[in-house]
Formats: structure tokens, sequence, C-alpha cells
């Protein structure tokens, strides 16, 4: 019983189990400080189910030994122009959702194809120029939003009639497009049954896929592309087929996040949205080149739950708002942590 | 040559080994001022050990250091760093080049030890600002080039240089130590033309005179013969014989290298000697660009069934043969294979038509070393060849099947005797032997017509070799599978093979059959050495 306790702490590992008893920590403290505790739980359900997928979006590239995706905001791009070119074009409610996914998928393909042949070249730097490749399409598309020709006057700024604004609401549009179906409510403890849904049914997607003959050829490339080479393996048409799926993945966890957060964000927002995601997944337990689904919902809940839970417990109970500070500094603080606890393959 | 010099240097007993494998067994080696001795042995001999640990080489003290004594001058000494061994006298041209491609000679000869000027500022500041005076180094350096006796531009860059003025270079940065007493060259002329090579050794002819005693490592018997008062013999961590060079022969010299007591080198008892076998796979023109195992001009045909050796020594090109079919490194030439050609440079074509390769870089290679041992035995075979896959949806989706690789990983488990805790243990937690046994299963498992095996018992130890050994006959035996085996042992090779197939510079040198004698393998093996 004890050996296996000790296997168990041992497979769970030391970093999972700070963070989650620091977590538990933030729990218990809540309601002496004046926190509602199921509005807090009902909190990190709710960001768990946006941040999911972007997560998720980092497997294919660490099973490919691409390393971890820091060139996420490209694939927030193509969501980002699937979702105002879906408002664009006229579609609203929850069908402007799956319309924003099926237009973002051509952008997301083409942008992640030549992402990935750019990665090939590179082997060795990929997470180095995947970060410059994050960064330069972000401002890129900072001048294209305001000089692509927008129209819809829900997009665009009010006063000059053109130009995308850097905050767009989606109410009347896909707000809550997955969250609302079939929600559950248990008291205070709202959880969002068609975002969980969504997310397993595309982590079931990446879990079957990697037990598939290609998938096993891309951890098999991840884990040593000498090897791989030596079995007939094209090993840069499975770089980039991993490149490609992350970028998809992207694409649509963007959007996924958005229908519950209720607003497109333009401009540097896709800037942020690549640090936390890579985070997430180190403290799930991930390696450079090794990643599970478990390493991805282990890795969401407590960075989320950590994010969200210690700026209003800090808050709370120092009476005073702090927030915004506080949630820079523990999600930094926990991105520094997490960059420190990669582990590399075996050579 | 005067042998009235004092004794420079005395080394006894000295004994090493890495992790109680034992490499070094009692060496006793003495060299007089002005001495050249010929350092000579196969590869693994224990030559680059000695003189590490001559030269206090930090691989040395890192692993235990070493026992023995050595007496410099009459002192007894122990270095502990390359420095000290320098500030002694010891100088070592090592094969590969320590040198600044984008400086000149001149200043790589005299790197941190350049003549300076002092100025205003390094007289506040420290010596650390003093300016280099250009008109002495160049007059050092000039000096250093003329002991040497080979006329090289001290003004060119490195980067510019033939590889042969690189190495006079290095060599004239030793000479340009003013203590310099002893100068290790290992291989030095591996690298240079026939007329460079005869330069060098006129050079070191001038060096003895000078009273610099040289210790000469190199392949090239006749250069030994030549330059040399003494020869020494190396095999297996022992040093066999030390003869004046004078007395002694290229035959005799071979002889001693690779000739084990003649007892146990019992060739393999039940050899394939069919004339009439057809042939299988026929090698035209072949050549191959892998670093450091060129393969220049190689002709050569494979029987069906039966096992070909491939020896020859390291940087020979022996290695470069499989790789090069294998499509691994950049090839060309005609490979024919039952009468098909092989397109080379590609490994998917070669594996489609029913070839397997066991590499020699087991690690890099050969393994998936954080994944189990069913993923490293199937995988090849589940990619290739589609086996061991379930097939959904019309065959659209592959899905693995785990009971079936499950399966035949532990067939595979029991038949080559793999140790390991169960078929879902990773490849790295294995020893070096069960891992060669796992690349092995792995192309059993490819059922291949034509396997190659390269190194397959390098870095393994004695039960395992023979287990691995036998395994791959039993396999060529039962299943009629054409193997070629490459290996830098002799003895191995006459044990297992059929035919040898021996490489020397680049090229086929001979086939003799697996029962010729080690002399006359070893007299192959240096017969076209580049």
């Amino acid at each position: 019983m004890k050996e296996k306790l000790q296997a168990f702490f041992k497979s769970f590992g030391l970093p999972r189990l700070i963070i989650a008893g620091f977590l538990l920590l933030l729990l218990i403290l809540a309601p002496f400080v004046g926190a509602d505790l199921p509005t807090q739980i009902s909190n990190i359900i709710n960001r768990f189910s946006w941040n999911g997928i972007l997560v998720l979006a980092m497997v294919p590239m660490v099973h490919s030994g691409c390393g971890l995706n820091f060139g996420l905001p490209l694939g927030i791009i193509s969501g980002l122009l699937g979702a105002t070119l879906s408002i664009e074009l006229g579609f609203t409610g929850r069908l402007s959702f799956f319309a924003a996914i099926l237009i973002a998928t051509p952008f997301a393909l083409i942008l992640g194809a030549g992402y990935g042949f750019l990665l090939n070249k590179i082997k060795g730097g990929e997470m180095m120029i995947a970060t410059y490749v994050g960064f330069s399409s972000v401002s890129f598309m900072c001048m294209m939003w305001l000089l692509l020709p927008y129209h819809s006057p829900n997009m665009v700024w009010g006063y000059a009639g053109k130009g995308l604004r850097t905050t767009i609401s989606l109410e009347g549009y896909y707000n809550q497009a997955l969250a609302g179906i079939l929600p559950i409510k248990i008291g205070n403890i709202l959880i969002p049954t068609g975002t969980l849904l969504f997310f397993a049914l595309l982590a079931f997607g990446i879990w079957a896929f990697l037990h598939t003959k290609t998938g096993t050829a891309m951890t098999a490339v991840g884990s040593n592309p000498a090897f791989a080479r030596a079995a007939g393996i094209n090993v840069d048409g499975i770089r980039l087929l991993s490149v490609v799926m992350s970028t998809w993945l992207a694409a649509v966890g963007i959007l996924v996040y958005e229908q519950g957060f209720g607003f497109i964000q333009l401009y540097m927002a896709p800037f942020y949205m690549a640090l936390p995601a890579v985070s997430a997944i180190l403290i799930g337990g991930a390696s450079v080149n090794k990643a599970s689904i478990v390493n991805v919902i282990v890795g969401t809940i407590l960075f989320q739950g950590i994010v969200t839970m210690t700026p209003t417990v800090m808050n709370n109970a120092i009476h005073m708002d702090m927030s915004e500070i506080i949630r820079i500094i523990a999600s930094m603080g926990m991105i520094l942590f997490a960059l420190t606890r990669k582990t590399e393959a075996t050579r | 040559m005067d042998n009235q010099n004092n004794t420079l240097l005395e080394m006894k007993s000295i004994r090493k080994d890495f992790f109680g494998n034992q490499v070094l067994t009692d060496i006793n080696l003495s060299l007089r001022e002005g001495e050249v001795l010929g350092l000579v042995g196969e590869n693994g001999a224990g030559k680059s050990t000695l003189m590490k640990i001559l030269f206090g080489a930090t691989d040395i003290t890192e692993t235990g250091g070493y026992d023995g004594e050595i007496f410099l001058n009459g002192e007894k000494v122990s270095f502990t760093t390359p420095f000290d061994a320098i500030a002694a006298g010891i100088g070592m041209v090592h094969q590969e080049f320590s040198l600044i491609p984008g400086f000149e000679a001149t200043e790589n000869i005299l790197l941190n030890r350049e003549p300076k000027k002092t100025n205003v500022i390094a007289e506040i500041f420290g010596e650390r600002l003093d300016q280099l005076n250009r008109s002495e180094m160049e007059e050092k350096a000039a000096q250093a080039i003329e002991k040497m006796g080979v006329k090289i531009d001290q003004r060119m860059r490195i980067s510019e240089m033939p590889v042969g003025h690189k190495q006079f270079t290095e060599i004239a940065r030793e000479l340009s130590k003013d203590q310099l007493k002893l100068l290790i060259l290992d291989e030095p002329t591996a690298v240079l033309t026939e007329k460079e090579a005869e330069a060098l050794l006129d050079s070191i002819r001038g060096m003895s005179a000078r009273g610099i005693a040289v210790i000469f490592i190199t392949h090239r018997l006749q250069e030994i013969l030549s330059v040399c008062n003494t020869v020494a013999v190396m095999r297996d961590g022992v040093l066999v014989e030390t003869v004046p060079a004078k007395d002694t022969n290229v035959t005799e010299i071979t002889k001693w290298m690779v000739g084990r007591t003649v007892e146990e080198t019992a060739a393999s008892t039940d050899v394939h000697t069919d004339e009439h076998q057809n042939t299988i796979l026929k090698i035209e023109h072949l050549w191959v660009d892998m670093p450091g195992e060129t393969v220049r001009d190689v002709n050569l045909e494979v029987k069906e069934g039966e096992i070909l050796g491939i020896g020859g020594l390291a940087g020979q090109g022996k290695l470069g043969i499989p790789n090069g079919i294998m499509g691994l490194y950049n090839a060309g030439g005609q490979v024919t294979f039952e009468g098909r050609e092989i397109p080379l440079n590609s490994p998917r074509k070669c594996l489609d038509s029913a070839f397997a390769f066991v590499s020699e870089d087991r690690r890099g290679v050969g393994l998936l070393l954080d994944e189990s041992l069913e993923w490293n035995v199937a995988f090849p075979a589940m990619q290739i060849q589609n086996k061991y896959l379930k097939r959904y949806a019309g065959g659209l989706i592959k899905w693995r099947d785990e009971a079936a690789i499950r399966a035949v990983t532990e067939k595979y488990i029991d038949e080559l005797q793999i140790r390991c805790t169960s078929s879902k243990q990773n490849a790295k937690e294995l020893s070096g032997g069960n891992q060669q046994k796992v690349c092995l299963a792995k192309a059993f498992a490819l059922e291949p017509k034509m396997l190659f095996v390269s190194e397959p018992t390098r870095g393994i130890d004695v039960g395992a070799k023979a287990l691995v050994l036998d395994a791959l006959k039993k396999f060529n035996r039962e299943s009629g599978v054409t193997v070629v085996m490459v290996s830098s042992e002799l003895e191995e090779l006459r044990r297992t093979c059929d035919r040898i197939a021996i490489v020397s510079g680049g090229r086929i040198a001979g086939i003799l059959p697996a029962s010729s004698s080690v002399e006359e393998l070893g007299a192959l093996m240096l017969s076209q050495v580049v």
C-alpha cells in the first residue's frame, strides 16, 4: 500500500503536488476571507472550459518534437479571422460559431503549413523561432485589422466607419454558443456542459489520433527523429502535419474561449495567449517532447485554478483591489516555475 | 641514432579500467631523449587511452585515474590536467584539429603565449590590456616553422588552408613551446597527401636530431619503419611487443597487431562455400559521403543466403557501406537486388525492398530510448508493412493493435533472452547488450530478405556478444536471410561469417573465405589505407 502510494506520488510529480496543495489551501482559505466558494469553483470550471483546447493545441507539436508551440498566436489569428468573417458575412446566433470554425479552417491550414515549413528549416531552434513567428504575426495583424475592408457596424469603429474595434461583443452572435447547451446548475455552481463536451470531443480525437499508425509515427519522430528516418518515416511531413494540427486547434480554441468570454479581442490580445497555455501543459507534467491528454487536463485546472483563486483570496484578505497586479504576479510566477520544471528527452 | 641519450620518459605498470572494464594492463614503456617511438595497434587496443594518461586528459581523472607510475626525467609525475603536461614539456597533436579557423597561422601558433608590448592603459589596468607584439610574433612563428622543416605560409588564415597545412600548423604550435621535450602525434598522416606525409616524416627526423622525443601513432606501418627507432605494438590493452624498428617488418607487426593466440581463432565451422549460389545483391561503384567513413568506390557481390562480413580499420569506410545503401547518408552508384535496381538516398525504398538495418549507433539511430520495448520492436514493421494494426472504417483508420504488438515483443524477448522487467519497460533502462538484442528484434520483426548489421557487438560484454552473434547466425541459417555484417573485430567476423570482405581506403581490398588466417586479413586491412 505504502509503495503504491509512493509510486503514485512519483508519477504525479512533486511540482504538481506542490501546486495542487497550494490550490487546496486557497480553496480552504476562501470562505474565511469572505469569498464565495461555489462562485470560485464555478469560475475555475468555466476558465478550464475556455482554455482547455488552447492547451490541447500544444500536444501534436510536442509529440512530433517541434517543442512547445510558442507560435500559438498564429493559430489564434486564424480563429479571429474566422470569427470576424463569420460576423461580417451575416451569420448570427449559434450558427455563427460553427461558421466561424469553418471559415477559420482554411486559414489555419495555410498558415499552419507555412509555419510548419519554416520550422522544418530550423530544426533544433523551433521554440525560439516559434516565439517570433507568434510575435510578428500579431504585429502584422494589428495593421491588417485596421486595413481590411470590414463593414459590419457591430465590429468597426463608430466614428470612422472602418477598422475593427479592439473588443467586439458577441451578444447576438455566438456568446455562450456551447456553454448554453445543457448547462447544469447545482446551487451556485454553473457547469458549462456543452463546452466541456466539446473539449472532451477534441481531446478524444487527439487521443485516438495518437493511437493510429500516423499518430504512432508522430510520437516516434518526436522521441528520436534519426530512428524514425531509419524506419522510413517522412520526418518533415509528419512534423508539418503536427504543426497544422496545432494551428487548427489553436484557431478552434480561441473561438471556444470567445464564446465563453463573450467578446472577441483583437490587436495585441493574441500576444498574451501562448505563455499561459505553455505553462499550463508544463505544470500538467508534460516535457518538451512528451505530453498526454491527462497533462492537458491536470495542467489547465491547476494553472487556471491558481490564476483565478490567488487574486480573489488576496483581495478579500487585504481589502484592497490589487487583483490585476496579483494576477500578473501569479501567472508570470507560474510560467517561470513551469519553465524551470521542463524536462527533455534522453539522447 | 645515439643510444647514449638519457632516459626521458618511463611508464611503469600502467593500468586503467573504465568502470571495471580493463582497457590497459601493465604497460611498461620507456623513451630516451630524441627517440622516435612508433605506437601501433588496432582500434580499441588502448593507444589513445595510454596517450591520454600521459597527457593528463580530464576524462582519465574523471573516471578514477590510473594505476602505475610515470617518470619524466627521473621525477615522478602525475598530470591531472593537460596544462600540467604542457608545462612539463609534453606536446600533443590530436587527430581532430584544435585551431581557430578565422585566425592566421601565426596567431594560432602563438595563441595565448603571444609576445606583448605594454602601454599606458595596461600600466594602469593590468597586463590584460597589453598589446601584441606583431613583429616578434612573426619571428617566433617563423622559427617554429623552420624548426619543423616544412614550409607553410604563416600569414594564411586557417580556414583557407589545405588540410595538410592545418596539421603542420598544429605541429608548429607545439614546436614553438620552448620547454617541449616530448611530442605525441596521434595519426598525423591520416589527412596528409603522400608528399606532405614524407615532409612530416622528415620533420620528425629533424625534431629527433634536436633531442625532442616523439611518440608517433599511425596505421601506416611503412612510415613507422622508415622513421621510428622503436616500434611498440598494442593489442587489447596489452603492450605485446617492443622492438627496434630495424629488426622487424610489416608482416611481423601486422601479425602482432591482429594475431590473438592461434588456439582461440578457430574459424566458423559450418561455412557455406557453395560456389553456385546466386548473386542476390550487387553493388557497383558505390560512393557514400559519411563523415569519417567515406566510401570511395565499392564493388561487391553478395550471394543468396550467406553471411558476408565486412571488416577494416576505423575510418576506412566499412560503416559507410550499409549506411549508404540504406539511405542514411548521401550516396551514389548502383545497387541491384534480385535483378531490380534499388534507389539510393531513400530509407523507405530500401525498407520496402525487404532490407533491414541494425545501426552501429544504437542509442542515436537504433532505439527509441524513451519508449517501451514494444514500440521499439514493432515500430518499423508497423510503419513499413502495416503489421500490428487493426483497421476500422474500411481501412481509413489504422489503429495500433496493442495485443499483437505485445505478442511479437514477448516472442522476441523469449527468443533472444532479452533481460527486462516487462515488454513495457523503456529501452533506455536496458543494458547495452540487451539494447542490441532489441535492435535485432526490431530488424527480425520486419522479416527481411536482406539484413545489414553494423558493429553488432560494439560496447557490449562478452556473454551478450556470443548471444547476439549466435542469434544472427541462427536467423541466417534458419530463415535463409542473407546477412551483411560489418564489424571491426576480425575474430567475430571469422567466427560468424562465410566470407569476409576487407575495406581499405574506401574500396574493397579483397574478399577471403572466413577460414583465412588473421595475418592475411590484417595485411589486406592495411593495404590501401589513406
